[in-house]
């Protein structure tokens, strides 16, 4: 296997491992459109990352961390409903991040690679990177696991019985957007709610318990990563977006077959 | 006014009021839970009562007044609507033990609710009544000091009801702990209960059932009617003494 095909197998899966027990929140929480927001953001991220020459990674974090805070501020407040706040700073950061690097003269900056992913060209640095951050990351979110499900299942019962209700909130969102950030090397930005969302609402038609949820969507995850880099070293289709379609291909099979019920 | 520290106070408001886009949700309100005691909450929709509820919890902060909590204490709480998104595959089994409480033996504590077989069934194939008996288990495994009820009968049959009802004044007083409960079954709750609040923002009357039952205020906001057969309700519950 050639190195840059090793290396994106490397960073595919772990993406996918990391990505599956978030994703099962995402999708318990409703918070689909929420990493959409996250990730259109990243975009201006990268520009910021060119214009103050900054290590990129590093800058699409700061720019998605601040996202994500300020969302969670806006939401204590409500003045419109979610979704439309929501789409106000998806749409608007991604405009933002899109004019911003348009102004960049010096620099030429491949768009698509940050639209649709470069899994292909992915780095030795990336890969330390996304271990860092995906290992990081599940190491906290393991011990938020329990306080979570609690919130996510009655948020004022979980509140009574003790859970910083808030903390956890905020902690949640901040793992994801560190989480958006490296995956977005992974599938790009229009795509990384696709990789948390779809393995995860696959995985609902096997699991039982939330735990066993979290597993199955990484066992799908992998699939998919497997799958989509295959397709697109044989067929030279483009990698993220083939990721993305075997995850969905996955999610019609499973809830195609006829299941025993329970 | 001030709230009276006393040991026995689990839980109190005093001159509570909450004031949302000029309109009055409480005004002046006090309440207090003491340790053993049963405490139901009563008055027409949008009386306040589940407001009140949650600001003694501390899930609403009051415009002014003072709530008071004793320290550490551990609370259960019966919300009013309780459910869990089919996408989240939950078993009982599980839901039980997400209290975080003692380690204890979920097939017992769930026998005790009368709910011994629903240990592997999914949160969200449960029936009304068999919801409400999951969640009482789950309190009873966290040892509760106070239970707090937002009308537990909601979403059950009548004869359920009953039964629910009977469960809840067993569990009780096997376990000793306080209930504060709102409701509006007026003549399930009537035998059951210590001190009636009767609330519709304000607190309009509180007593023993028989003396509410009994009070003008009480008359006016349920009519004639409904007191004279609730007062034979807290009647029946005196003779028993």
């Amino acid at each position: 296997m050639d190195d840059f095909l090793l290396r994106a197998l490397i960073g595919g899966l772990l993406v996918a491992l990391v990505a599956a027990p978030f994703g099962v929140f995402v999708v318990w929480r409703r918070l689909a459109y929420f990493g959409d927001t996250l990730a259109h953001s990243a975009l201006l991220g990268v520009a910021l990352s060119f214009l103050f020459d900054m290590n990129l990674t590093f800058g699409v974090i700061s720019i998605c961390l601040l996202v994500a805070v300020l969302l969670f501020l806006l939401q204590r407040r409500p003045m419109l409903a979610t979704d439309t706040l929501l789409g106000i700073l998806a749409h608007a950061s991604l405009a933002l991040g899109l004019v911003a690097l348009s102004l960049l003269e010096s620099v030429r900056v491949d768009l698509m690679a940050y639209l649709f992913g470069d899994i292909l060209a992915i780095n030795n640095a990336d890969l330390i990177w996304i271990a860092v951050i995906g290992v990081g990351g599940l190491l906290v979110l393991g011990w938020l696991w329990n306080d979570l499900l609690r919130i996510t299942v009655h948020e004022d019962m979980a509140r009574i019985e003790g859970v910083r209700v808030d903390a956890v909130k905020l902690a949640f969102v901040c793992l994801l957007a560190l989480l958006v950030a490296v995956m977005m090397k992974v599938v790009g930005l229009v795509l990384v709610t696709a990789l948390f969302i779809i393995p995860a609402a696959a995985a609902r038609r096997l699991a039982h318990t939330p735990e066993t949820m979290a597993a199955v969507a990484a066992g799908i995850g992998c699939l998919a990563v497997i799958g989509g880099l295959s397709s697109s070293s044989r067929w030279d289709t483009p990698a993220g977006p083939s990721i993305v379609l075997v995850a969905a291909l996955l999610f019609v099979l499973l809830y195609g077959l006829p299941l025993r019920r329970r | 006014m001030s709230l009276e520290q006393s040991p026995e106070i689990l839980l109190g408001v005093a001159n509570v009021s909450l004031r949302i886009r000029q309109i009055d949700i409480l005004q002046g309100v006090d309440l207090q839970v003491r340790a053993g005691e049963v405490v139901t909450l009563i008055g027409p929709n949008g009386a306040g009562k589940t407001t009140l509820v949650r600001t003694a919890l501390g899930l609403q902060q009051p415009t002014t007044g003072v709530i008071y909590r004793r320290e550490g204490l551990r609370i259960g709480y019966l919300p009013q609507r309780f459910h869990v998104d089919p996408v989240l595959p939950m078993p009982v089994r599980r839901f039980l033990r997400l209290g975080g409480g003692a380690p204890a033996d979920l097939t017992a504590t769930l026998a005790e609710v009368g709910a011994a077989d629903l240990l592997d069934a999914a949160l969200q194939e449960l029936s009304g009544g068999e919801l409400q008996r999951v969640l009482l288990a789950r309190t009873l495994l966290r040892v509760p000091e106070l239970l707090v009820l937002d009308e537990p009968a909601q979403g059950v049959d009548m004869h359920g009801q009953v039964e629910l009802f009977s469960l809840l004044d067993r569990v009780r007083r096997q376990r000793g702990c306080a209930v504060l409960m709102i409701s509006h079954d007026l003549h399930l709750v009537m035998a059951a209960t210590g001190r009636v609040v009767c609330l519709n923002r304000h607190v309009c009357c509180t007593g023993s059932p028989a003396a509410v039952t009994r009070n003008p205020a009480f008359i006016e906001l349920f009519g004639e009617e409904a007191a004279r057969t609730l007062a034979v309700y807290a009647h029946d519950q005196e003779h028993k003494h």
